[in-house]
């Protein structure tokens, strides 16, 4: 493939600073482990921050040599030629702390009780995350980012960088992305955390030492998180009605192929993500809230912020519909920004963040030539 | 369709006579945007700061790609992403005549807005008068629609327009009437095929 990156390796990068969370509480020392594709130039000025959201990772673009069908989540955008041109620019994806695949997290061993942190791990918040990320691109010589750019609890990481960092990051890209969670959001978030603590395998989060995982707990945390990122559009025409077997069996079994589905979502997710990890992060999409400290005055809060913004919004996206995009691109008006706002007419959701859509593509694409001319400049 | 929009810019008649009542640095917010032409021209001409709001996903493509901050939306939904007195003048350029709800557009226009600015074909243009009198709808290079493919739902003469400003408490400050690039000072609305005002709330 001509228009991947190609063969990737993940790389690390250990922290001895202690690290301070807004929670108060701290890590002495942690590691992040990150990809980056493309080259960055002599002026350290074409770099480019990709966040992820609830369920991602480093591994954005391209595959690995000995698991090549292991594509990076994002291939479809980042890479040679795509909108986010690792021709042009430094790509730079990492593992939020608190995660589940190589950087400290709950499942990773705590240095000073040589046990899994599980339920020690402190509760994590965008801050933090931004915080973090700002100490790896330090270690990486990055005084300022040309673009931050993310999804969904990935924009408002991006859109967070503009606030504790303004001179960072040129251009914030807030993608199905909201300025806080609605109490509908959080209700969603909390039914599917219940399913995990509930679930007699949770252990209070030291299921590790007890060799058990609470899958059940995760695949319904999963199935009912998954719900919320598809349309009911969507659904209906992929499912629809649908029997399995074409017919009513009058059993609690799989009938519906929607059904099927969702536990097959279910069920893959559980076998490779981390129950405490999705604790964390569903707490962390909570806590968000550039407004609360203001007063709830997200005007004021945003004041801090000098990037320019592309804000993009999908028409079925019910999780954080294009409403939701509108109140981050009001209070970027009020304090005079440069600010483009796009409404992408999708059928696919939330998750239409993670397709290929020929106008996401075609504003991604033309917005982004725009910066890599400023790089160059 | 924007292949270049600085030239597209120059020969838009309208753009001129705008750019000409708009101050060096003053802060603008352009209604139907299009491709940011016009955006683009006064950011050149007169360092303006300003948005475009517009509804067509190509056109939101070309604003970028001409470096103008643009908004997606609808203008008969409202201008809701804007606050009172936001900017000194809210433009609506060759799209009066296309807006469902023109009443209440050019009320929020001037809440947004110290001043409002629009520019529309003229149908009193005697060109229009006489296809009429001939029998069939007009079509020409300022409406280029065949009347059951137009997205022009409120056209109006500049007498049609005037009367309207004056039944809801909106006062016109300056006019400019044109056939073409060539100003019309006698007979505008039967000699003028564009008009641009300029206006503001009635105190």
């Amino acid at each position: 493939m001509s228009d991947s990156v190609g063969i990737v390796s993940a790389q690390r990068a250990t922290f001895d600073t202690p690290l301070v969370f807004r929670s108060g509480a701290s890590l002495p020392r942690y590691e992040l482990v990150y990809e980056t594709y493309g080259k960055l130039n002599a002026a350290k000025s074409n770099a480019i921050l990709i966040c992820h959201a609830l369920s991602g990772h480093h591994h954005v673009a391209g595959y690995y040599q000995d698991d090549p069908k292991n594509i990076g989540w994002w291939d479809n955008m980042v890479g040679p030629g795509k909108p986010i041109d690792t021709n042009k620019f430094f790509v730079l994806g990492v593992n939020n702390l608190g995660g589940c695949h190589g950087s400290t997290g709950p499942s990773s061993i705590n240095p000073e009780t040589g046990q899994p942190y599980g339920a020690n791990f402190p509760l994590i918040t965008v801050e933090d995350w931004v915080e973090s990320q700002a100490r790896l691109a330090d270690r990486l010589g990055i005084r300022q980012f040309a673009a931050i750019v993310g999804g969904s609890l990935g924009g408002m990481q991006a859109m967070q960088w503009s606030l504790i960092y303004p001179d960072r990051v040129r251009h914030v890209f807030a993608i199905a992305a909201a300025p806080n969670l609605t109490a509908q959001n959080i209700a969603f978030n909390d039914v599917a955390r219940n399913a995990i603590l509930t679930d007699p395998d949770f252990h209070g989060g030291n299921y590790y030492q007890h060799k058990v995982v609470p899958t059940r707990g995760l695949r319904l945390a999963r199935m009912l998180g998954h719900i919320t990122y598809l349309s009911d559009d969507a659904m209906a025409n992929k499912f629809g009605r649908g029997l399995r077997s074409g017919q009513f069996n009058y059993s609690y079994e799989i009938e519906f192929e929607i059904e099927s589905y969702l536990r097959y979502q279910g069920d893959k997710f559980a076998s490779y993500f981390d129950a405490n990890t999705y604790l964390l992060m569903t707490k962390a999409l909570d806590y968000f809230d550039p407004a609360h400290d203001f007063d709830g005055d997200l005007n004021q809060a945003f004041s801090r912020a000098e990037a320019n913004f592309l804000v993009i919004s999908f028409t079925t996206d019910w999780r954080f519909s294009p409403q939701r995009s509108h109140e981050i691109v009001q209070p970027l008006l009020h304090n005079r920004r440069n600010v483009s706002y796009a409404e992408i007419d999708s059928t696919h959701g939330h998750d239409s963040f993670l397709t290929q859509h020929a106008q996401y593509f075609a504003v991604m694409r033309a917005y982004l030539d725009n910066v890599s001319r400023e790089c160059a400049a | 369709m924007n292949n270049d929009a600085t030239s597209l810019g120059i020969e838009r008649p309208d753009f001129a006579a705008i750019a000409a009542w708009i101050p060096t640095g003053a802060s603008v917010l352009d209604l139907g945007c299009g491709d940011g032409s016009l955006l683009r021209y006064l950011k050149e001409k007169r360092a303006v700061r300003g948005y475009g709001v517009e509804i067509n996903d190509r056109d939101i493509v070309s604003c970028i790609v001409n470096g103008v901050s643009v908004i997606q939306n609808n203008l008969d939904s409202g201008l809701s992403d804007f606050e009172d007195n936001a900017f000194d003048f809210v433009i609506l350029s060759q799209t009066l005549q296309a807006t469902r709800h023109t009443e209440a557009l050019m009320q929020e226009m001037l809440r947004v807005g110290r001043e409002g600015i629009v520019s529309f074909p003229n149908f009193g243009h005697w060109r229009n008068r006489l296809s009429i009198m001939l029998g069939n709808m007009p079509v020409s290079r300022v409406l280029p629609y065949q009347w059951y493919d137009t997205p022009n739902v409120h056209l109006c003469t500049l007498d049609d327009f005037e009367d309207f400003c004056g039944a809801h408490r909106v006062t016109v400050l300056e006019r400019r009437v044109m056939s073409g690039k060539r100003e019309v000072r006698a007979l505008p609305n039967l000699l003028g095929s564009t008009a641009v005002y300029r206006f503001e709330r009635a105190v």
